[in-house]
């Protein structure tokens, strides 16, 4: 059973054809990691399928039902969606656990008691209850950004969307959040994550995708697209990254 | 004061380290740098402010300027009767404060808002806002004191005092509005793609996540809105409400003396001052706090 089908998708910005006839499949239980340069057309794919951007050609399937359908209820879709952002997104005016609890108690109208326990349970999984009354200005980057991770995992989403999550971090932050998607990914979430950590991207990837200009140029398991590239894109974006000791 | 080189708290250092020959010479002097600042700022005060009041006290007309602005006696004798008008003053800015605070959010939301069928509501908004924004707020009180009450229509009030509010919310409210909807505008859209990812409609996603932080960063100049309101409450005098104005009005009118004016001035600004100071403490202190977010 596929989660998410894209089939044939397009989207420009006015004249800029930022995606290009896309097709992508997501079978349940995998991850499929996006690499490329920035602007590439990665975080758009990834708004396109939370329908934070409108499509301009081609239908996104979400358990096989069509969500680029213009009559749908977006807020619907969105409550089987998880996403987490590069610059983390958190509401700077709640505390951590308000900020976990406030989509679970508003939209999935989950009792207040219940989603205060599921939350706390969360955090402590993740080394994270002792800031449940915390502001986010109060944690570190790479805190803000766990919690952004289990603040979009607290609804149970059907599939998690993570847009270039340790971009913006500290080098030695990175890899606490990046456990905690190992984590995730070794309990059978479904994931999209566009990344530029290529051995993490070789950790969890069933399928890696190599986009530019908006097209997947390359496509295939880690051990091919990362390890051993076949097209010559894809080789020199490679070589690049790893000039930049990115590999 | 922004001072380069200031006198600096050592207390809380003095039990880590004991300073050194080098910091001791430095303390020594900076504290004759700053005796010197003092010196110098307390002498240019006491210059230009007596130059100031030389020229006002030797001027020619001093004496008569004292004699009906300033005459302490009847300047106590009328106190009573303004400080009672003031506190109308002060009564119709709560009343009016909160009529302006409910009204001005549901024109901010209207203006804001993307509801297809909210879409004649947000036009009215608009123009209201438009309006009101540009007509002269004595000019509403009287289009509204004098207006309404010609109309002659059953059951609608004649009391000058309510008019008079009115006539203030109708105007504050279009400036409030605009305020409130800066303040929504300022929220960074990323905020409001947060909470649609997590499934908030836009209505909660405004309710819980973009109008909190909004109300909170345009708290200094709704503040200062409160503190131009109070002012202008003196308006609604020109219907006949005794407020503090009309109060010193009476009693001047009384007896050609124009120290109840003066009277009037100060009592207002026994409270325009620390409020103004208030709001400029609050106003520091979220500058000081969206700094502090822009480095983290």
């Amino acid at each position: 059973m596929n989660v998410l089908e894209v089939k044939n998708l397009r989207k420009c910005f006015d004249d800029n054809l930022v995606l290009d006839d896309l097709s992508l499949t997501v079978p349940d239980h995998t991850a499929t990691v996006l690499i490329g340069a920035s602007g590439s057309g990665k975080s758009t794919l990834l708004r396109c399928i939370n329908l934070l951007d409108s499509i301009d050609d081609g239908s996104i399937y979400l358990d096989g039902r069509e969500i680029s359908d213009p009559g749908i209820d977006v807020d619907e879709v969105r409550r089987s969606l998880g996403m987490v952002f590069q610059s983390f997104n958190l509401f700077p005016h709640m505390s951590v656990l308000d900020n976990i609890t406030l989509s679970p108690i508003r939209v999935h109208k989950i009792s207040k008691a219940q989603a205060r326990d599921e939350a706390m349970s969360l955090l402590r999984r993740f080394d994270l209850a002792d800031k449940a009354d915390q502001f986010p200005d109060r944690l570190s980057g790479g805190q803000q950004q766990r919690v952004a991770i289990i603040r979009s995992i607290a609804v149970k989403p059907r599939l998690l969307l993570l847009d270039e999550i340790t971009s913006s971090l500290d080098p030695v932050l990175v890899n606490e959040v990046l456990s905690i998607v190992r984590d995730l990914k070794t309990e059978g979430m479904a994931m999209v994550l566009a990344t530029h950590e290529m051995g993490f991207a070789t950790q969890v990837a069933d399928e890696v995708c190599f986009l530019k200009n908006g097209k997947i140029v390359e496509r295939g398991p880690a051990s091919q697209v990362i390890s051993a590239p076949q097209h010559v894109d894809t080789q020199d974006f490679l070589q690049r990254v790893h000039e930049a000791g990115r590999l | 004061m922004n001072n380069v080189s200031p006198a600096r708290d050592n207390s809380g250092r003095a039990s880590l380290w004991t300073p050194s020959a080098r910091e001791v010479e430095r303390q020594v002097a900076r504290t004759a740098i700053n005796r010197k600042k003092i010196l110098i700022a307390t002498t240019s005060s006491i210059l230009v402010l007596g130059a100031l009041a030389s020229l006002i006290v030797t001027s020619p007309g001093w004496q008569v300027v004292k004699e009906t602005f300033f005459d302490w006696s009847y300047g106590s004798e009328v106190l009573g009767a303004i400080s009672k008008g003031l506190i109308v003053n002060i009564r119709l800015t709560i009343i009016a404060a909160i009529l302006i605070g409910i009204f001005a959010m549901v024109l901010a939301l209207l203006r804001t808002s993307r509801s297809a069928a909210l879409t004649p509501f947000r036009f009215l908004a608009t123009a209201y806002v438009d309006i009101f924004r540009g007509v002269p707020l004595l000019l509403v009180i009287l289009l509204i004191g004098f207006g309404l009450p010609a109309l002659r229509i059953e059951g609608l009030t004649n009391s000058v005092l309510i008019l008079g509010t009115a006539a203030v919310v109708l105007t504050y409210s279009a400036y409030v509005a605009e305020v409130l909807r800066s303040g929504i505008l300022s929220i960074h859209p990323s905020q409001r793609a947060a909470a649609r990812s997590l499934g908030l409609t836009s209505s909660q996603t405004m309710r819980h996540v973009v109008l909190p932080q909004a109300v909170k960063r345009v708290v200094p100049p709704l503040l200062n809105d409160l503190v131009a309101l109070l002012k202008d409450t003196g308006l609604v005098s020109i219907l006949g409400v005794t407020d503090a104005v009309r109060a010193a009005q009476i009693a001047s009118s009384r007896t050609f003396n124009y120290t109840p004016y003066v009277t009037a001035a100060i009592l207002f600004l026994l409270i325009t001052i620390p409020l103004t100071r208030y709001t400029d403490r609050v106003l520091a202190k979220s500058i000081k706090r969206q700094n502090a977010q822009g480095a983290a």
